[in-house]
């Protein structure tokens, strides 16, 4: 049974028990609805709730879940001596994966698979033509553990189903059971509700757990096929798929840094003289349209700005700077990435400094204006001096922004990795080697695949430290003036 | 002050140097705040300019009209119409056809083939057309043996030709066109045949192979686009408004609460590509769900927007006064009930402007979407949802960065075309969020 008809008649099911709870209830008190304790439609609701969640927890567990029950069961039938000599078992996993979708696709345009299983010739042929290509013709074992997948999923597919609409009737008729007129419908639906509510805040806290499991789980198999000493303290970056590769991130993290500073250095004093300007000296009516304006930039998708550095900047760059002064002829190097990645942060800049600066209580000003200073040695030796804390928490924000930024360096910064000072030449940084060690066909037993789970792991780790950092710092900062 | 009260120059009239100089660095620092504002300003005109510039030339394309006879020997040579049969003519066939048509066509419009080669005329057509020739003959045989007045795409030079891209001066060092194509092309241009006419193929066909700019099209990934859009809309906006509900209104302040709003508010700072890693290794490798589909984008977008809806919703529900929550409850509301009855229809102006921005934001987010392999080439359309959302499809941003890593030069056009439509879209979104701010918002 499809998912989405699934899906229909549990809906269907929960529209049902709505209707029927609700008359239920009033059945029982024939229509004088004084005696029922909570409104019929409260009877109705917890009938639709109680019929409908229990079985939409048990698809998306049941699916989440799925994979690893009847992939074991599939990989116990892959005979030990189809594990080749550095192959290992995730990659026939893999190609177990794939046959059973190409078997699938095949069944689905009404071809008989059967006679197919016992030649593993036609069998990769057909798969061809059904658009999935093999490397090598499948094992026997392969074949079979492909079948057996093929059907556990199909067969675990049904069973899916016939549970979530059991569950589903069982709490239709317990939920129904329950309706006495005395039943406190209104405080039972409120406490579910309530149980959702807290449901949906722990997507949140889910999400940081997936993001920190997965990342230390695949971060460990890494370490276990490569020295973690060499990963942390080696300044050679060259990946060879086929073994043998020296995956160091130091020239990564030179590159993300170099980037990132050129970033600060364009972006903080624009942004923050723009944020001292609006504060302090811009009118009104200025004021309202200069500050969206500014703020455009930060809703401007990455994506816009590495293309503007690809075509625009770095070119100009290049025939203008670099070529002339000799420092190399690449288009995208260093100071591309930097100087559009510099305009990209003047929002973060401006807009939360702004933000403090108006924070600073005015009997300063008015303190500093009084003894005869002008406005802008107010500025510089009372307003920002008070709210350093809260600028340093911005630029820090920023910094952190500009050092997980991906798009803006994939397309303006290079894919070399060295350790080099000038700022022409191209050069790569962590998230770049992320992209480019993750996209494509992927292996997942490799070094030169998990080394990506490693640089995110740092990149995370390096960027929650600047932001909790920067929130502490602002968070104090606001505490001091409120 | 003491002495300058005693010297006798000093004046209210006539600045003493030493007040001068402090004006002068006040103005300076005037001037400085001024020129950063201003270089900000023209650091984002500099930026659309550049974006509008070299996109607006993919909305227009060149087109070559002239007749083609099927002609039936050629398509058809058993002559029955069976499709089966008819398949085994390739676009090679279709394609020698439309050269033998368009050499015709300048022969009866006696246009002066100049020094080019006859057999270079063939490569003045786009490569796509024969295909898009075979499958309309395919559809519908009865064509056959007709004479049709065709419109077809003229190859990508041609096409950059006229555009600019290629001068007569580049295309004698380039291996795929020649100054006699050019020079053709120019009395063609002058007799009506080729004309540069507005491309809707540009948003409605999908993605062509690397040689072939002139047919590339966002249709495909405008649809995913849409469909990542939606599985966030009906994932992130009932989460994230029950979740900002449960935190504002009704959580115990207590450590565990503390940890959850610690937590949101750094998962609105972790870089967007952690999250393509985490729908790798969540949805992809562990959950088995496939690669490049919508519904795997739009799962990572809900995770990485829900801190982004979250935020604002809270800050709207707070903004509701607490004297409405009194009155409720005073009347006999339960908690929910005043919340759902109350708060949140007044604070839904705030919570759909913060969702609509969301969304936007998520629109353009490229990142985590090359991780979860929508990178990938797909020219077939998605199906309908729900089943259509686990099938293959590009995504808008995708598309762009997928067409800056391609070699012709006509692909940086397309790119830059694909952002004015993906701005497009973010324009109207915001405009929308910010209609719906002025319109509803209430100040108490």
């Amino acid at each position: 049974m499809g998912l989405g008809l699934l899906l229909l008649i549990l809906l269907l099911l929960a529209v049902g028990g709505y209707i029927v709870g609700r008359g239920r209830a009033v059945a029982q008190v024939s229509g004088d609805i004084r005696k029922l304790h909570s409104l019929p439609p409260f009877y109705g609701r917890i009938t639709s709730l109680i019929t409908l969640v229990p079985a939409l927890f048990l698809i998306a567990v049941w699916l989440l879940a799925e994979p690893l029950f009847i992939e074991t069961k599939a990989f116990s039938l892959i005979a030990a001596d189809d594990l080749p000599e550095g192959k290992s078992a995730e990659l026939v996993m893999a190609d177990v994966r794939r046959v059973t979708a190409g078997l699938t696709a095949l069944q689905a345009i009404g071809r008989d698979t059967t006679p197919l299983l016992s030649n593993p010739a036609d069998l990769k042929a057909a798969l061809n033509d059904a658009g999935i290509v093999l490397e090598t013709e499948p094992t026997v074992s392969t074949m079979a553990a492909a079948a057996a997948l093929g059907a556990a999923k199909a067969s675990s597919r049904w069973i899916l189903s016939f549970a979530a609409l059991a569950v589903a009737c069982i709490g239709l008729g317990y939920a129904l059971s329950r309706i006495k007129p005395e039943y406190r419908a209104r405080n039972a639906t409120e406490r579910f509700a309530m149980w959702l509510l807290i449901a949906c805040s722990m997507v949140a806290v889910l999400t940081t757990a997936g993001i920190v499991g997965s990342l230390l789980v695949e971060s460990i198999h890494f370490f276990q096929l490569y020295p973690a000493t060499e990963f942390f303290f080696s300044s050679n970056w060259n990946p060879k798929f086929g073994g043998g590769s020296s995956l160091g991130i130091l020239p990564l993290l030179w590159g993300t840094l170099y980037v990132s500073a050129i970033a600060l250095v364009v972006a903080v004093p624009i942004g923050l003289m723009s944020a001292i300007y609006l504060a302090e000296y811009a009118s009104k009516s200025t004021r309202a349209w200069v500050k969206p304006a500014i703020e455009i930039l930060a809703g401007i998708p990455t994506i816009v700005y590495g293309l503007f550095a690809l075509v625009t900047v770095g070119p100009l760059l290049r025939d203008y700077f670099a070529m002339p002064l000799g420092f190399g002829d690449s288009s995208s190097s260093v100071m591309t990435a930097g100087l559009v990645m510099g305009i990209m942060v003047i929002p973060f800049v401006s807009s939360l400094s702004d933000d403090i600066i108006n924070a600073v209580p005015q009997s300063l000003r008015d303190g500093s204006l009084g003894l005869g200073a002008t406005p802008s040695e107010t500025i510089r030796q009372v307003v920002i001096p008070a709210a350093l804390p809260g600028i340093v928490g911005a630029i820090l924000l920023a910094a952190s922004r500009a050092i997980g930024e991906t798009m803006i360096v994939v397309l303006g910064a290079g894919a070399a990795a060295q350790l080099s000072l000038n700022p022409f030449e191209a050069m790569t940084t962590v998230t770049v080697k992320i992209v480019s060690q993750l996209t494509g066909d992927t292996e997942f037993a490799s070094p030169e695949t998990l080394v990506a789970f490693a640089l995110g792991l740092a990149l995370f780790t390096l960027t929650l430290a600047l932001n909790i950092i920067a929130l502490i710092i602002v968070r104090k900062y606001r505490e001091q003036y409120e | 002050m003491t002495d300058r009260a005693s010297n006798s120059r000093a004046s209210l009239f006539v600045q003493d140097p030493r007040t001068k100089a402090r004006n002068a660095t006040e103005k300076r620092f005037r001037i400085y705040g001024l020129s950063a504002i201003i270089t900000a300003l023209l650091a984002l005109v500099w930026l659309l300019i550049s974006i509008f510039g070299n996109g607006l030339p993919a909305f227009k394309q060149t087109f070559i009209t002239f007749p083609v006879t099927l002609e039936e020997s050629v398509l058809d040579k058993a002559g029955n119409r069976n499709i089966a049969e008819m398949s085994k003519t390739t676009t090679v066939g279709y394609g020698k056809l439309l050269a033998k048509s368009l050499a015709a066509e300048i022969a009866a419009r006696s246009i002066d083939l100049g020094e080019l080669d006859p057999k270079e005329l063939a490569k003045m057509i786009s490569e796509e057309s024969s295909a898009t020739l075979r499958d309309r003959v395919l559809a519908d045989p009865s064509l056959i043996g007709q004479t049709l007045d065709i419109t077809v795409l003229a190859s990508g030079r041609i096409d950059g030709y006229f555009k600019g891209r290629v001068t007569l001066e580049s295309a004698a060092i380039d291996k795929n066109t020649s100054p006699e194509q050019l020079l053709l092309a120019d009395k063609l241009k002058a007799a009506g045949v080729m004309t540069v006419q507005l491309n809707s193929g540009f948003v409605t066909m999908p993605d062509a192979s690397d040689k072939r700019p002139e047919a590339a099209g966002l249709g495909v990934a405008i649809i995913g686009s849409i469909y990542m859009m939606l599985v966030v809309l009906f994932l992130a906006l009932p989460i994230g408004v029950a979740a900002s509900v449960y935190l504002e209104e009704f959580a115990p302040k207590n450590r565990w609460t503390d940890l959850i709003e610690v937590n949101i508010a750094n998962l609105a700072a972790v870089p967007s590509i952690v999250y393509g890693i985490l729908g790798l290794a969540i949805f992809i490798n562990f959950a088995g769900l496939p690669q490049s589909a919508p519904i795997v984008g739009g799962l990572v977008l809900t995770l990485l927007t829900l801190p982004r809806i979250i935020i604002p919703t809270r800050a709207a529900l707070k903004a509701v006064p607490p004297s409405i929550r009194d009155a409720a409850l005073g009347v006999g509301a339960s908690r929910l009930q005043t919340v759902t009855h109350h708060v949140l229809p007044l604070a839904m102006p705030g919570v759909l402007t913060g969702t609509i921005i969301g969304l936007a934001q998520a629109l353009g987010e490229t990142a985590p979407l090359l991780l979860i392999g929508m990178v990938a080439f797909v020219r077939d359309f998605p199906g309908a949802p729900i089943s259509g959302l686990f099938d293959p499809a590009a995504a808008l941003p995708v598309q762009i960065y997928n067409w800056t890593q391609r070699g012709d030069p006509g692909f940086v056009e397309r790119a830059s075309g694909a952002i004015i439509v993906l701005l497009v879209f973010l324009i109207a979104m915001n405009a929308v969020a910010i209609y719906l701010r002025r319109k509803f918002e209430r100040r108490w």
